[in-house]
């Protein structure tokens, strides 16, 4: 069990979303950054799927009953147990009546907490993710609150081979890591790949060259259905009134006011803002790591170019899986 | 049908430009041919107005046989032949489902306006949007919020400039030429006219919506103590 001593700025329970639901208007959403949450599974023995703990700007204070191993990825958070500072992308063993501090994001915004076998709440809709809007999901549809406790899933072999090891070799973390942002090749660091969408025609050249061009700024209206961005007005050729269809995660919409909203995983089911251009699914989860003010820019790529990195980190994700395999048995 | 990429995890299909019964009717049987035999790599489907997305995993499609660079392409080939010869009407006679409604008052705060608008008394309203048959285009917005079409024409109703920041569940509303139904306390910009006492969004059971797409709808006109006895049952 797990004790909410502090429960940080805004910590959620997330799985991997609610997929299969948008017909009836459910929202997806789920960890923002999938693969952080994927990897931080992986590092564990955890299903891919397992519920973690999403944490944004403060993580919180946690309290473990039990001993167990834990694994964090995603931003840089200043985490200790006691006053010895913690690592991410790495499996750590916490004590039995220890304390998992995290304090402020050094780099990035949100981090994804995986515990040896997954964060036990109830499945809603065939998931645990805490669908705040609707009040359903995750720890009672909300997010966490001092005093909260959280039950744990019984972990599976895998993690009980890794906590043993780790208990005999007398060490609290372990040598090896697996760093998420390292999957599936480069990226060029404030710049975002992304593909024209089902509207892009609908914009003036003009509006199109500078989404690609100009440097943008993360906004504060921002939150786990999407942020807002500034920079130069987008402007449609001419006035046009869209018939609400379906979104995506990582779509770029543009209201009225010519300045573009990127979707995230909490994102409405549809919409009914013209769609200028869609971010590769591969930067999905970097894009959720912009802090109000950061700047991005926008790299135009084809779809079949979005594919290829795509296939490219799944592989890659399989490859580490098939590796971890061996070091933990 | 015309085939556009939302993103590089979904593709749109689109059935036509307007709002009408006929677009309608063919996105809602398209729906149907995919929902009764999924194809390959494709994860979920969400009909609209004018066109039904329908969500893939490229990973998974290579593993089905799609080649790298060409998944979209080997799946359009698949969706077209899968629509190739589609049924003329819908599979299934559409379900009907009745809404009690009381109109007006604290429920309804904007039936006023809406009768302003029309240049018609309240009870007339009342009685024309009590009357006519509706039909659910799209589920969007909030779990289970239908977009109903088939509003009579003199009750269209531009929506609030400044939406509200909270409408109560059961809210019925118009704006443009929908009217719809919230299912949670939302902000919510449409003039509501009245207020039903019957759930739309149930998380505990399957489908967790009272309505879908494809649905045929009536409102049965209630008084404020039949609204209580049916919100007092539930």
């Amino acid at each position: 069990m797990i004790t909410v001593i502090k429960p940080g700025l805004l910590t959620t329970v997330q799985d991997l979303g609610r997929p299969g639901y948008q017909q009836f208007g459910i929202v997806v959403g789920g960890a923002l950054d999938r693969i952080s949450t994927r990897v931080a599974n992986m590092i564990l023995g955890n299903d891919a799927n397992a519920a973690v703990l999403e944490m944004a700007q403060t993580g919180p204070e946690l309290r473990f009953e039990n001993e167990t191993v834990v694994a964090w990825c995603g931003a840089d958070f200043d985490a200790r147990i006691g006053n010895e500072p913690m690592p991410r992308d790495r499996p750590v063993r916490v004590g039995a009546g220890e304390t998992l501090t995290f304090g402020f994001a050094r780099s990035g915004l949100r981090a994804w907490l995986a515990v040896a076998g997954g964060i036990d709440v109830p499945l809603v809709m065939g998931s645990r993710s805490t669908y705040r809007r609707a009040g359903i999901g995750g720890h009672e549809g909300r997010p966490l609150l001092v005093g909260d406790t959280l039950a744990v899933c019984a972990p599976g072999e895998r993690s009980a081979h890794l906590l043993g090891s780790l208990r005999t070799t007398g060490r609290r973390v372990a040598s090896w890591t697996v760093r998420p942002q390292t999957l599936g090749g480069t990226f060029v660091e404030g710049t975002m790949r992304a593909m024209p969408g089902p509207e892009w025609d609908w914009f003036t050249p003009e509006s199109q060259k500078a989404f690609f061009s100009a440097e943008w700024r993360a906004t504060n209206e921002a939150d786990r259905m999407g942020v807002r961005l500034v920079g130069p007005v987008l402007e449609l050729s001419q006035p046009r009134e869209m018939i609400s269809s379906a979104v995506n995660t990582g779509i770029v919409q543009v209201p009225p006011s010519g300045q573009p909203i990127i979707l995230l995983p909490s994102r409405q089911s549809v919409g009914g803002y013209p769609r200028l251009a869609a971010l590769a699914a591969v930067d999905v989860g970097r894009f959720t790591q912009l802090r109000p003010g950061d700047n991005v820019r926008f790299q135009k790529i084809t779809l079949p170019t979005a594919h290829e990195l795509h296939l490219a980190r799944e592989r890659d994700l399989a490859l580490i899986r098939m590796g971890l395999g061996r070091v933990m048995g | 049908m015309q085939i556009t990429p939302l993103g590089d995890t979904a593709l749109m299909l689109g059935f036509g430009d307007v709002i009408d019964e006929s677009v309608r009717r063919r996105v809602h049987v398209a729906w149907q041919v995919l929902q009764a035999a999924p194809l390959p790599a494709v994860t979920e489907l969400v009909p609209a107005y004018t066109t039904v997305t329908l969500f893939y995993d490229p990973m998974m499609a290579v593993q089905e046989g799609a080649p790298e660079t060409g998944i979209v392409e080997w799946l359009t080939a698949k969706v077209r032949e899968r629509l190739k010869n589609p049924p003329k009407t819908e599979k299934s006679k559409p379900r009907s489902v009745e809404i009690p409604i009381c109109y007006g008052g604290e429920f309804g705060p904007d039936l006023g306006q809406v009768a302003k608008h029309a240049k018609l008394s309240p009870e007339e309203v009342i009685k024309r949007h009590g009357k006519a048959d509706y039909i659910v285009y799209m589920i969007g917005f909030a779990p289970g919020f239908p977009y109903l079409g088939g509003l009579p024409k003199e009750l269209n109703t531009p929506r609030h400039a400044k939406p509200r920041m909270n409408v109560a569940p059961g809210s019925v509303g118009i704006a443009g030429n929908q009217t719809g139904i919230y299912p949670l306390g939302t902000p919510g910009g449409w003039n509501l006219i009245g207020r039903t006492p019957l759930k739309l969004f149930v998380p505990d059971r399957d489908p967790p919506v009272l309505l879908c797409a494809g649905d045929g709808v009536r409102f049965r006109t209630i008084s404020s103590e039949e609204f209580a006895k049916l919100e007092a049952s539930k």
